[in-house]
């Protein structure tokens, strides 16, 4: 039973990428390390750029010496303590939501165009705020991001228990058809209402450009439990992902439960790409890409994959964003656009390299 | 050894020695053709007696068979016809269109909708309307040329020693990406209402359409379409795989090509005409396939399923909510949701998983 369960470990860590050699312990270890320093030294620049550029010694002495940096330079402290700092962290969380996300949903759909939007929680999230817009009256962006947030969620509920009718239980060709089904369904009835509410078009089109503008710390607060239940449950999915990876039929001889797996890996998706998508519009396509990026480096082990996407991820979105707030100075590009131009065409030469198809 | 006697394997099946072609007549995939040809011809009849200046619908008989009555001969003719020419011809293209790429690509969902021509088209629209560049290229002209241009780059983009089926359709997923998020940052970057028009166009609507469009649109689906039913006879072993299509003495990348530009031109010209309409090449094929009972979506039948879901569509939209010039878009939209769960709920019962 012991040697049976090493194998098949040895098998998951080479198995998809023959010409790989997986990394050892403390090469994986470095890796782990200069992903994160690569990712703090993003979230200093994301700090210091913008329309205003702050000089990194100002965003130093601004972060740990706040008391005597509000009272020498007080713009300093309101630009970094009240727009940037929010915005770095909203950029860290939802990017790491996404990313854990999208590296979940191809480990559990065994499809690497796979991403979190596919169980419908951008289509829920967009006609929630339409129907909060226009039905409601809400206009605050704090307001509707409950909306978004509860709208993610049901339509996700639904694309899981439309996929797990019948025979079967919740195989990963019906839940992706139930997720397709349920976004046209539920796009056609947003579009029904936006074409009659020039109000709730306003809103939508700025919600659904992707922006991590609307971040309040309090807002990013109430949301952290739902993040950190995600994130456990994401961890903590791993090694079952890794026999799933092998086959439902091995999966089942190494003594795994494929209902509860396929539960734990919804729940975790649901609870990290309908906040994520809540808090900054449907930036999905981060989902889909960074995993491919990771899967490349680390090899398949999900162990590894999981936490280092959720690092690697956040760093895409912060330089999208930072790249967002230059570009057109003082004008900004949202996050969401950016990332699908930076994303797309390394994208592109991912399937060139034929490396995709590697799941 | 070659005999000259045909022994036919299966009922239907037929070869003639001049000129040489040889097939399978499928009585049902005629029988469900005449069924859908009667269908289409009567919602069409229909759709064309509605609105303010009621027409009966002998009169609508009688106009279209050339009757010189002025009042319903015009209102007829000149008003109502073109936009349900529009509908048909559009429903018809978008259907072929999505038959083909599911054929090449051997996958059920992929429909230009999914692999980014309707992108390419709507993004070169949409800046159209919001840069004002717009102002010497018509719309229609905008959206041909956004959506050749696009699947001319996901063809050169997917050429690695010949272009896959598989690859197509993940750099089109790429491109799609691209292409969406451009759109989105044009409509930021619109005023309201320059984003209201560009959002009506995003839906895909048939409303107030006039011979204008109907023309151009008729014209290619006039070329395209016998075209395509030329090389259906290559799209059948294409279907089976690039391999055994190649053993079968298929030119594959010759006719993957030719198929590529005509469902590439069908898409375009009624984009330009209709705007993306949703679903309908997603989803017209996969109807017509099992209503035929083939193993690829066939073309004629297609087309027709096409046509009847984007004029049945028309049809609700405007007895549902009779005054708000609903877009078709939502309604082909929302029908076709109905019927992938429907197939879906099939599936689970019988078992397939699927």
């Amino acid at each position: 039973m012991r040697t049976a369960t090493a194998d098949a470990e040895t098998v998951t860590g080479s198995s998809g990428s023959p010409q790989r050699r997986a990394l050892t312990a403390p090469a994986r270890t470095a890796l782990v390390i200069t992903v994160a320093a690569i990712l703090l030294g993003l979230c200093v620049l994301s700090l210091a750029a913008g329309s205003k550029a702050v000089p990194l010694d100002d965003v130093y002495r601004a972060v740990f010496d706040r008391a005597a940096a509000r009272v020498a330079n007080p713009q300093v402290d309101a630009i970094v303590w009240g727009v940037r700092l929010p915005r770095t962290i909203c950029a860290v969380l939802v990017g790491s939501a996404l990313g854990l996300a999208g590296a979940l949903m191809q480990g559990l759909t065994r499809n690497p165009l796979a991403d979190p939007g596919l169980l419908g929680v951008s289509a829920g999230a967009s006609f929630a705020i339409v129907v909060a817009v226009a039905g409601l009256g809400v206009s605050s962006a704090t307001g509707y991001v409950w909306f978004a947030f509860a709208g993610a969620f049901a339509a996700a509920v639904a694309v899981h228990l439309l996929g797990s009718l019948g025979h079967g239980g919740a195989t990963p060709v019906k839940i992706a058809l139930a997720g397709i089904a349920l976004t046209f369904l539920l796009g056609s009835c947003t579009s029904a209402i936006v074409l009659r509410h020039p109000q709730a078009l306003d809103r939508f089109r700025f919600w659904s450009a992707g922006s991590l503008t609307g971040a309040d710390p309090g807002l990013l607060w109430r949301m952290s439990p739902f993040l950190a239940a995600g994130v456990l449950l994401a961890i903590a999915a791993g090694p079952a992902l890794n026999s799933l990876a092998l086959g439902d039929d091995t999966a089942i001889a190494l003594g795994r439960r494929l209902g509860t797996i396929r539960i734990q890996a919804v729940l975790a998706i649901t609870l990290l790409a309908g906040t994520a998508v809540a808090i900054a519009g449907p930036i999905v396509f981060i989902g889909l890409v960074v995993p491919h990026v990771t899967r490349m480096i680390t090899g398949p082990d999900h162990r590894w994959l999981l936490p280092v996407t959720a690092l690697l991820a956040p760093c895409l979105l912060l330089f999208a964003d930072i790249v967002g707030r230059v570009v057109t100075r003082p004008e900004e590009v949202q996050a969401g656009i950016v990332v699908a131009f930076l994303g797309g065409p390394f994208f592109i030469a991912l399937v060139r390299r034929q490396r995709v198809a590697e799941l | 050894m070659t005999s000259t006697r045909t022994t036919p394997i299966r009922p239907g099946a037929f070869r003639l020695t001049t000129p040489p072609i040889s097939g399978v007549l499928r009585p049902r995939t005629l029988a469900v053709c005449v069924a859908l040809a009667a269908a289409t011809f009567a919602v069409f009849c229909v759709s064309l007696t509605l609105g303010d200046y009621p027409v009966s619908l002998p009169d609508v008989l009688r106009a279209l068979a050339g009757s010189d009555e002025p009042g319903p001969a015009f209102v007829v003719r000149e008003l109502r016809l073109p936009r349900a020419l529009t509908g048909l011809l559009v429903g018809a293209a978008f259907a072929v269109s999505g038959a083909i790429f599911q054929t090449i690509t051997r996958n059920p969902l992929a429909s230009p909708d999914m692999i980014g021509i309707n992108a390419g088209a709507t993004t070169a629209v949409v800046g159209g309307i919001v840069l004002g560049t717009g102002a010497g290229l018509s719309s229609s002209t905008l959206g041909v040329l956004g959506a050749l241009a696009t699947a001319l780059l996901i063809y050169l983009l997917a050429w690695r020693r010949g272009a896959s089926g598989y690859r197509i359709i993940l750099i089109g997923i790429g491109i799609a990406w691209m292409c969406t998020s451009a759109t989105d940052y044009l409509l930021t970057r619109a005023k309201l209402h320059e984003a209201q028009e560009a959002f009506g166009w995003l839906v895909g609507s048939i409303n107030g359409r006039g011979w204008e469009t109907v023309l151009p649109l008729a014209v290619a689906v006039g070329v395209l379409l016998p075209a395509t039913l030329l090389l259906t006879l290559w799209s059948r072993t294409l279907s089976l795989g690039d391999d055994v299509a190649r053993g079968l003495g298929t030119p594959v990348q010759r006719a993957r090509f030719g198929l590529l530009i005509a469902g590439v031109g069908l898409v375009a010209f009624a984009t330009a005409a209709a705007g993306p309409v949703l679903f309908v090449a997603l989803a017209a094929p996969q109807v017509a396939q099992r209503l035929a009972g083939q193993a690829t979506p066939p073309p004629v039948t297609s087309a027709l399923t096409g046509a009847f879901m984007v004029l049945a569509s028309d049809l609700l939209a405007r007895y549902l909510i009779p005054d708000a010039d609903l877009p078709v878009g939502v309604v082909t939209g929302a029908l076709g949701a109905a019927f992938l769960l429907w197939l879906l709920a099939r599936a689970n019962r019988a078992g397939t998983g699927g």
